[in-house]
């Protein structure tokens, strides 16, 4: 009786707090949001929770949920019922997306605040008319270097091919990312491979194999922060990230120009709500909200009113902020075929299954 | 009549979420986008050979070796007095309760370059590389799986009747014919699901070599993880062979275990 008893208070614990986490107020609508994971400000840093702000404004529910790759996105998008109203794909998915049809031109009427976006980020190659996105952020790659540990100067990716670095470097844990840093070596744009391209690519990245101390992703940042690898290629905001955990990293722009990548705002074709998707994407857009958002994720913004608002230190730094010049050194993804990037996804697996 | 009403939901959830999903995976890795019968992606699935006997090798050494740790452990427990084996399992199954990726970056960083291990071992002149190797992952595999060795020995264990034990002494058996002619045969079953809990998620695991591995230890399910991003059907295959595997392991091992049942 007693255990019975005991259970049963257990379970009263549980859904109680569930239920008060869940709260039960009434919201005029609802929409779902589907973005990359930690790409948002939650308001842990104190300034602006900008999803609950936006609930609390509009009084509509946001479901938020994330993904951790552009490929993963794509995947529940195209194969499942699913019906997001807001998705933040980079450039080359947003290629694919609008050449499949599976995204709902916008209604720019319900988007006052696209005038903030910047004239450089407007009508971009993925989609030059403009019709489907609006940017959310943007960043180059580049490299965060360890300066106790790496003698000499770091100029750019060729210093990932550095014998004297062998055992503390890292690399991309992925296909794209990791294959466009070695077809640059080659002298090839990575913009749009071949196979021919992915061929010497790989070649290029087997080279390197034995140099390196792992590939990753997220433990990139455990890597870099505990001081325990001199060298990795990483997202600039990220590199900001780490560098203010760790006084010894400082970051390199490479030379050779680097990877751009920008990801924006769309709007499902399966969308239910598409006005209220415009509201947000509106709402996102607003100076104070993006100044707030963009300073939290670390990330460049493509909005002036945001970027006059946000501290001087940030949009002053080289890092996220690059030059003109510098930034037309740098290239874009485009779409590529399935064939190819699957060849590419294979021959990547296979410099690791080596 | 009225158990197998009540078995309704179980069996409806087994085929929503059991069955069907692979159904579905035998029919990516056999079927073409045409539909047609093919086997190019088994072919093709073939190519990732070394990555499979390697992780599988790397699972039965983990499994191995959290056998030979869990054995005397649970031996030891279920023959100490009741509130000491509450506590002792308690103890086991404290650290489950924290999340697996946390105990794995606890485990990165005790391991890592100038970490507190390696720190200690160079007090004594010894340099050694602690992580990035198969050793690592196999020590991460241990550590991660090894409840799951304890667990269901000590059940078996505290079910044996110490009475069996000391008719085995009073008949002259020392202790270790003890352990081999009584304890042993009587705990084969927790053996067996000992094995099968920590060898199948062993072989497909691929956070542990994520992290404590280096270059050379990418384990096969990074590989269908990988693949899967741009062909499915590959992937579904490389999964399908896995499985193939594992079911025959498990397979052979239940034949074992029938006979050393049938044994005593």
């Amino acid at each position: 009786m007693k255990r019975i008893l005991s259970l049963l208070l257990m379970l009263t614990i549980v859904l109680c707090c569930t239920l008060a986490l869940s709260g039960c107020k009434k919201y005029d609508g609802e929409i779902n949001v589907y973005n990359w994971g930690e790409y948002v400000n939650d308001g842990s840093d104190g300034t602006m929770d900008v999803i609950a702000e936006f609930e609390e404004r509009y009084n509509i529910k946001v479901n938020y949920t994330t993904y951790e790759s552009n490929e993963e996105m794509y995947s529940i998008l195209s194969s499942s019922n699913s019906s997001y109203d807001i998705i933040v794909p980079s450039d080359y998915m947003i290629e694919k997306l609008i050449a499949e049809d599976l995204l709902r031109p916008i209604n720019f009427d319900n988007v006052p605040n696209y005038s903030n976006i910047a004239e450089e980020y407007k009508n971009m190659s993925f989609d030059p008319d403009n019709k489907f996105s609006v940017p959310y952020s943007w960043g180059v790659v580049a490299l965060c270097y360890n300066t106790t540990m790496v003698e000499g100067e770091v100029k750019g990716f060729s210093d990932l091919w550095r014998e004297d670095l062998s055992g503390n470097i890292l690399m991309f844990n992925n296909s794209r990312d990791a294959m466009a840093i070695a077809m640059q070596m080659c002298d090839i744009s990575p913009s749009a491979p071949t196979k021919e391209d992915i061929d010497k690519a790989f070649d290029k990245l087997m080279e390197q194999k034995p140099l390196l101390k792992r590939y990753a992703m997220d433990q990139t940042f455990t890597e870099m922060e505990g001081s325990q690898a001199a060298i990795a290629p990483y997202y600039a905001g990220d590199i900001l990230t780490m560098m203010s955990n760790n006084e010894e990293l400082s970051y390199c722009l490479p030379e050779e120009g680097s990877n751009l990548f920008v990801d924006s705002m769309c709007i499902p074709k399966s969308s239910q709500n598409p006005e209220l998707a415009e509201k947000f994407i509106n709402f996102m857009l607003e100076g104070e909200v993006a100044a707030a958002n963009n300073t939290y994720i670390g990330y460049s913004s493509p909005n002036t009113a945001a970027l006059a608002l946000m501290d001087e230190e940030i949009t002053s730094n080289e890092l996220i902020y690059p030059s003109k010049e510098y930034l037309d050194k740098c290239y874009t993804f485009s779409n590529i075929s399935d064939d190819v990037y699957s060849y590419m996804q294979e021959k990547f697996i296979e410099v690791q299954a080596e | 009549m009225k158990s197998k009403k009540l078995a309704l939901p179980y069996i409806l959830w087994m085929f929503v979420f059991t069955l069907v999903p692979l159904v579905l995976v035998i029919s990516y890795a056999i079927r073409d986008e045409n539909g047609n019968f093919t086997l190019e992606f088994l072919a093709k699935a073939m190519k990732y050979g070394d990555v499979f006997f390697y992780s599988l090798w790397v699972a039965a050494l983990s499994t191995v070796i959290c056998l030979l740790l869990a054995y005397p452990i649970s031996y030891i427990i279920s023959r100490s007095k009741e509130r000491t084996q509450r506590t002792l399992t308690m103890l086991i199954m404290v650290p489950m309760w924290m999340n697996f990726l946390l105990r794995i970056y606890a485990w990165v960083i005790l391991l890592q370059t100038n970490g507190p291990v390696a720190s200690l071992f160079s007090l004594f002149g010894i340099k050694l590389q602690l992580i990035g190797n198969t050793g690592a992952v196999v020590l991460g595999m241990v550590y991660e799986y090894l409840p799951f060795m304890i667990l269901p020995l000590y059940t078996v264990m505290g079910k044996i009747d110490n009475s069996l034990i000391e008719a085995a002494q009073d008949l002259g058996s020392n202790k270790f014919n003890v352990i081999r002619k009584v304890v042993f045969p009587l705990t084969v079953p927790g053996i067996i699901s000992g094995v099968t809990m920590v060898f199948v998620p062993a072989t497909s695991t691929f956070l542990v070599s994520q992290y404590l591995g280096g270059t050379d230890n990418i384990m096969i399910g990074d590989v269908i993880e990988k693949v899967f991003w741009t062909d499915k059907n590959t992937g579904s295959a490389i999964a399908l062979c896995l499985m193939v595997v594992i079911l025959l392991c498990i397979i052979v091992m239940n034949r074992f275990g029938d006979e050393e049942a049938v044994g005593i």
